[in-house]
């Protein structure tokens, strides 16, 4: 169990989102749609393009940019 | 007469919802002030008639884009008597952190949980009596695409208008924040805000800049020393407090949805899943969109325009036959036959056949929409588009722009980030609209008919690469360093409503026809006015109106090689309605509206060489007055208008130009 961002995962790994290193807009954004503190995530894709995981059931797709600031623990 | 608002996320089935409960009786207006779209519609139920508003579907009532601005302001200011939260039954936790944000403001909900159907698919349960009992508001389970629960949802909503609720949820946000929320609260009582104190507290503690805005303004308040104090703390500490507070909205949920919904252990693996592993695949993502659009394309210009359209035309044309012998029977003046059958049903036709490539279009672009795949297409250009400083949803709207710029810019709503969206609204009219296809086609039967599909493959493609272009340098120019984040909700694959996509449909044609309909027929018309004034000169001669403007406008396109008079008159003509360019092409050149004739007027008024350039002039100059009108209302500046209208026609004279000068060079004609 280590702290990493969530860029570094593969498709099928888990993570556990602990912090969160964007903007003010962006972070607010990650919040309203489920990215709190202990929200469990799964990544479905990650190979070029935005990355597309799991939250709750619900696909979003993360620009990479943005995915590299989620701090997840896997 | 009460009201009842609909609040809920996106891709929630509220849309479904709204059009159910209100059937025909719909309207959609713009909120005042801003350009978000107002939906308003009547219910009919138990012999009374209620006031139905669908709010802009939001994941928060936050303060960071209109939409959220515009539904709480509504909650809060206008008090709807009772609000519904559509909420998605298979993404519970998410949707009700909205409905927490409801519950804190007091508004009377009751909750809709739609998609209950998919729920089941996906082995969610429900206790529903635990969930109502713990929220203390109402759950109805619903499917809206299926019609059901919503007999029970319209019951339960009108019960609640009359009752007297008292049941908040005291969410307690942890003793530190609990304390400072009394504190503020303290300060704040009899101030006479227009919003709850205890609401206003949290919005304060969260950072909320539209509250704090408006505290620090009330005279009332920036007055009291220790009120600024403790603003000033805030500020300081106000992004602890923020992550603090949302983490005890989700807490507050999950402490519900344990004990009241199950989900399996294993996420089902569902036919969307397998269908987007294709759709969003590396390699074949954007192949499988450029077909899809293809498949668009064609349908849209063969059905709508071709067919369609050309039955459009002879309708027109029987109907002015038909108007005109019979002004001619009861002695009518000659000059308003005229005046009707060449003037107004011109204007008339010029609309009226260009409607069907619209219908197909938006018809389209909603079946696209309604299953979830513009999603799919807006993440699989992303990438391509980032690289250019713009996004994958921008692609989305320069594609429907092809159809119709006007309908194209207003597809640039999706884009919430300001920048990103008047990008795409600025460089839309690079996209060639089907109104420029009958122009293009002349000039190809006149001067080379054998490599029509070249030529046309040709301008379109320039017509992209301006675009992206341009889009990259206003990326870097005119708002340098708002970088825009992406964030996207892929919803599930769904079989498109087809009530919704009627419905949807006919909102935006009527609205394409009040706004661009009206002013293309208005601009058509009075070209003709112009051709045939001043009294008793040769219609479309020289001596007109029309034609002493083409003479005055003609030395500015020598550079470009087609520096007649006609030429003019045509693109001055192209900048009320491109739709009128090729019949007044056709009457300043040799007195005809088309057919052969049309086409030798094209050949003695210009040459290969010149038809390009014209084409190219016609391709990237500026769009119709319709499309300017358009993006009047969508910036809500004449500022961005007056912009679009000029460096368009900028870059169609540089490109005109260009060519022609070059091409001379090289010895062509």
């Amino acid at each position: 169990m280590t702290n990493t961002s969530l860029i570094q995962l593969h498709p099928g790994d888990f993570g556990t989102v602990q912090h969160i290193c964007a903007g003010g807009c962006a972070t607010k954004r990650l919040y309203e749609m489920g990215f709190n503190t202990g929200a469990k995530v799964k990544v479905i894709k990650n190979d070029a393009g935005p990355i597309i995981v799991s939250l709750s059931g619900q696909k979003i797709a993360l620009g990479r940019g943005l995915a590299q600031k989620i701090i997840v623990n896997n | 007469m009460a009201t009842i608002a609909l609040v809920g996320n996106p891709n929630s089935g509220k849309t479904t919802i709204f059009n159910a409960l209100t059937g025909a009786n719909q309207h959609v207006g713009n909120w005042p002030g801003v350009t978000v779209e107002k939906k308003e519609g009547k219910l009919n139920f138990n012999k009374k008639t209620f006031n139905i508003v669908d709010l802009p579907g939001t994941y928060s009532l936050g303060a960071f884009s209109e939409d959220e601005i515009v539904a709480r302001d509504y909650i809060l200011k206008d008090r709807p008597d009772v609000v519904i939260n559509v909420v998605d039954a298979t993404n519970i936790e998410r949707n009700l952190y909205l409905t927490t944000q409801l519950l804190e403001m007091g508004a009377k909900v009751v909750i809709a949980l739609n998609m209950f159907d998919e729920a089941k698919e996906k082995k969610i349960t429900f206790d529903l009596d635990s969930l109502s009992k713990k929220l203390g508001v109402p759950v109805i389970p619903t499917v809206a695409s299926k019609r059901k629960g919503l007999d029970q949802l319209i019951k339960n909503s009108v019960a609640l208008i009359d009752q007297e609720v008292n049941f908040a949820p005291h969410l307690s946000y942890g003793e530190n924040i609990d304390q400072e929320i009394n504190k503020l609260k303290g300060l704040l009582s009899d101030k006479n805000l227009d919003y709850p104190s205890q609401w206003i507290a949290i919005k304060l503690l969260e950072g909320d800049q539209y509250i704090y805005d408006l505290v620090a303004n009330h005279k009332g308040l920036n007055t009291s020393d220790e009120f600024i104090s403790a603003l000033q703390q805030l500020k300081t500490r106000a992004k602890d407090y923020e992550l603090d507070i949302v983490n005890k909205r989700y807490e507050f949920i999950s402490n519900i949805t344990e004990l009241s919904v199950t989900t399996p252990e294993v996420m089902v693996v569902t036919k969307s899943d397998k269908i987007d592993k294709v759709f969003t695949n590396k390699w074949l993502g954007m192949p499988i969109f450029a077909l899809i659009m293809l498949l668009v394309f064609q349908l849209t210009f063969t059905v709508g325009e071709e067919l369609l359209g050309g039955v459009m035309a002879r309708v027109i044309e029987a109907l002015g036959e038909t108007i005109e012998n019979y002004l001619i029977t009861i002695k009518s003046p000659a000059w308003l036959i005229a005046f009707i059958s060449e003037g107004i049903i011109s204007g008339v036709g010029a609309v009226v056949e260009f409607v069907p490539l619209i219908v197909v279009l938006y018809m389209l672009m909603g079946l696209l929409e309604d299953s979830g795949y513009m999603a799919r297409a807006a993440y699989v250009m992303d990438s391509l588009m980032r690289a250019l400083g713009l996004q994958g949803k921008t692609f989305i709207s320069m594609i429907v722009g092809f159809g119709c710029n006007v309908p194209g810019i207003m597809a640039t709503r999706t884009l919430e980030n300001k920048k990103d969206r008047l990008i795409a609204t600025l460089i839309n009219p690079f996209m060639s609209c089907g109104a420029r296809l009958p122009i293009y086609l002349v000039f190809i039967a006149a001067f080379f008919p054998k490599h029509g599909g070249l030529v046309l493959f040709f301008l379109y493609l320039l017509g992209i690469l301006v675009a992206l272009l341009m889009g990259k340098i206003f990326s870097e120019t005119l708002f340098k360093g708002e970088s825009s984040y992406f964030i996207m909700e892929l919803p599930p694959y769904r079989r498109p409503t087809v009530r919704n996509v009627l419905r949807n449909m006919w909102d935006n044609v009527s609205g394409f026809l009040k706004r661009a309909g009206t002013t293309i027929f208005a601009v058509v018309t009075i070209l003709w006015i112009l051709a045939v004034l001043p009294f008793g000169v040769e219609p479309y001669s020289a001596n007109s109106i029309l034609g002493q403007i083409g003479l005055w406008l003609a030395p500015i396109f020598k550079p470009a090689g087609f520096d007649s008079w006609q030429a003019a008159v045509g693109l001055f003509a192209g900048i009320a309605a491109k739709e009128g360019v090729i019949a007044t092409l056709g009457m300043v050149c040799a007195g005809v509206e088309e057919g052969t004739a049309l086409v030798t007027a094209i050949q003695s008024a210009f040459t290969p060489l010149t038809a390009v350039s014209f084409m190219i002039m016609t391709l990237l100059y500026t769009p119709c007055a319709a499309v300017i009108g358009t993006v009047r209302k969508e910036t809500n500046s004449y500022k961005w208008a007056l912009f679009t209208a000029l460096y368009t026609f900028a870059i169609g004279w540089l490109g005109a130009v260009l060519v022609f000068q070059i091409g001379s060079l090289l010895g062509f004609s």
